[in-house]
């Protein structure tokens, strides 16, 4: 019988741990060119959201001493040629009745278009206008639509939007014109939404025998409805935050005074949050810090709109 | 043994389901056709006013030292030269920081970084394009600008560029990034296998097969600042006309701003004359330019979707 023999010690064995296999096959060239490119990469995404960061502070930072004195008052005072004075409570009121006006015109019209386009059209050329058109209308600046409520709403319809002592600058026509823009993008995203429904679903329905409205009314648009309710709200979020169609469709600056019912007033003149905002930024340097606890409040309320709407997303959200 | 009697079974249905099956369709249809009324109206508002202006002016007024419509000065050059002063030197904010922050995000970021940084990301593109207008002149002149060059104007093009270009980021990132994110991860697989790494991965495969979606992320970032007022509304000045000029830190106006002006009345001239509807003008030439842009950059991003 042979003697074995065991070695006295185990010879040496590199560890085949993964990063000693890395470091084994990637030597050392280049490694800080490496990591230099990704935290160059990394800076681009960190500077961006620094100025977002550098933005709020900077808006807070002036916006605090003017709510921290004026509080509530600020939110109920209307516009003024004092600083002192001015508030903007009639930009909120004047800024909800927009809001309120996008929604009762822009969400029929915006969800029945998607529908129509995802349901009911078929690839004529009536149809491949359409969508051209909203595609193009969607990349369309906001002033060029203030032209067209300025043309349509203000000077052609004014006689019936407003009332005779505004000359066609009413509230209704800067809805209208707010609506009109918010409209591409609620088709677009309503249009989105109805495409993710799986069409197992509404061929089931016809299966079963019902016609095609049957069949969107009770299993397409339930199943598509949270993502067409978030599309639609961060659309009015959007038109919440607009200025320029408002500057040339007639939000006031100045000194406004309103009265009558609610349904009266939608024929006066009336004023907006970002109206508000760019008229104090304009203006003598006491109406600065105003303008930043403006921006303040209007970006706080944007915020919770699309706080809403993804809270309403996830909540009915569902997986069929 | 049962007859079997083949006779035609009529199989149209209730015709009263069908009517309301019809009017819920036509309904549906009309709303669909509102957006094509919209863009006629549009460019109906557009031209009309247009053609108006040009009937109004004369042709020699044009052609001048400034845009001042007060006085009949009508330069649209001046415009048109501060529209590109302003977008160029928003895109060359945008364009790097966006790319790079698009190529990071597809390629580098882990998922859960991806997660918490793409919103915040998001929420830049969701702020009012006055609240940037206001930045640049409380933070952005003041403590950047003057910092740098002290005897820059309070009112100049440059923060209002560096505003648009702000606003700019988020867009040309999200649609770089839905480029990027497009390629498919055989090609990346591949460029590995062959021994390269990331670096080299990312800019020599990865980028150029996106490129057509990259381009079109820069030529809709382009697009959108041509068209963005608000901004150089704020900082920029130029309210009562400006003249011709290429001096960045100097103050300047756009096409969108000098419409603004107009509909604000700091430059309207009440009544009927050039002035009033060379709005319209300047509304057209706008339009035109961002038309073309966005036809080209949808383009591209179709030849992009094709391709794989």
């Amino acid at each position: 019988m042979t003697a074995v023999t065991v070695p006295a010690e185990r010879p040496p064995v590199t560890p085949v741990t993964g990063t000693a296999l890395e470091r084994a096959l990637r030597g050392r060239r280049l490694q800080p060119a490496q990591a230099a490119f990704r935290w160059a990469l990394l800076s681009c995404l960190l500077v961006s959201l620094a100025v977002l960061v550098v933005l709020m502070v900077d808006v807070v930072r002036d916006a605090w001493p003017v709510l921290v004195d004026r509080g509530f008052d600020f939110f109920r005072a209307g516009l003024s040629r004092t600083a002192s004075s001015a508030g903007i409570g009639q930009g909120i009121k004047g800024s909800l009745t927009l809001a309120a006006i996008i929604a009762v015109i822009a969400f029929p019209l915006g969800i029945g278009s998607a529908v129509y386009l995802e349901e009911y059209a078929r690839d004529t050329r009536f149809t491949r206008a359409i969508v051209v058109t909203v595609r193009n209308l969607a990349g369309v600046p906001s002033i060029v639509y203030g032209i067209l409520g300025l043309a349509i709403f203000v000077q052609a319809m004014g006689s019936i939007l407003g009332s005779p002592t505004v000359g066609g600058r009413s509230v209704l026509a800067g809805g209208l014109t707010l609506a009109v823009l918010v409209l591409p993008i609620i088709i677009i995203t309503a249009q989105e939404a109805l495409r993710a429904v799986p069409s197992g679903i509404r061929e089931a329905a016809y299966g079963v025998g019902a016609t095609p409205w049957e069949a969107i009314r009770h299993h397409v648009l339930p199943y598509a409805a949270p993502g067409i309710l978030t599309g639609t709200i961060l659309a009015l979020a959007r038109g919440i935050g607009e200025t320029a169609p408002l500057i040339l469709v007639g939000a006031t600056t100045g000194f406004l005074t309103t009265s009558g019912g609610f349904f009266e007033q939608l024929r006066e003149g009336y004023t907006a949050l970002p109206m508000v905002v760019f008229a104090w930024a304009k203006e003598r340097a006491d109406f600065r810090p105003l303008a930043a606890a403006a921006i303040l409040v209007l970006v706080l309320l944007i915020f919770l709109v699309n706080a809403v709407a993804i809270w309403l997303r996830n909540r009915y959200e569902q997986r069929w | 043994m049962s007859q079997f009697n083949p006779t035609t079974i009529d199989l149209t249905g209730d015709r009263r389901r069908h009517r309301k099956e019809n009017s819920i369709r036509a309904a549906f249809m009309g709303a669909g056709a509102v957006s094509v009324l919209i863009s006629v109206g549009i460019v109906y508002a557009l031209a009309d006013g247009a053609v108006d202006f040009l009937s109004k002016v004369e042709m020699s007024t044009l052609w001048t030292d400034g845009w001042f419509p007060r006085r009949g000065d009508f330069d649209v050059k001046t415009l048109v030269v501060g529209t590109f002063l302003v977008a160029g030197i928003a895109m060359a904010f945008a364009a790097p920081l966006g790319l790079g922050a698009a190529i990071y995000l597809s390629e580098y970021a882990p998922p859960r970084v991806r997660k918490l940084l793409k919103p915040i990301l998001e929420v830049l593109a969701g702020i009012p394009s006055v609240v940037l207008g206001f930045f640049a002149i409380s933070f952005i002149t003041p403590s950047v600008l003057q910092a740098i060059k002290s005897d820059i104007a309070f009112f100049n093009i440059l923060a209002a560029g560096i505003g648009v270009g702000i606003l700019t980021i988020p867009i040309v990132a999200s649609v770089a990034e839905d480029a990027l994110r497009s390629v498919p991860m055989s090609l990346r697989e591949a460029s590995y296998g062959l021994g390269s790494r990331k670096m080299a991965t990312t800019l020599k495969i990865v980028f150029p097969a996106a490129v057509s979606g990259i381009v079109a992320a820069l030529i809709i970032g382009v697009s959108r600042a041509i068209g963005e007022t608000m901004v150089v509304a704020v900082a920029s000045g130029a309210t009562g006309g400006s003249l011709f000029s290429l001096d960045i830190f100097g103050s300047g106006s756009t096409l969108t701003a000098a419409m603004a002006a107009l509909g604000a009345g700091t430059d309207q001239v009440v009544g009927d004359n050039a002035a009033s509807v060379s709005l319209y003008f300047l509304g057209l030439l706008l339009f035109v330019m961002t038309l073309v842009l966005n036809f080209l950059g949808e383009a591209l991003v179709r030849r992009l979707r094709q391709d794989y």
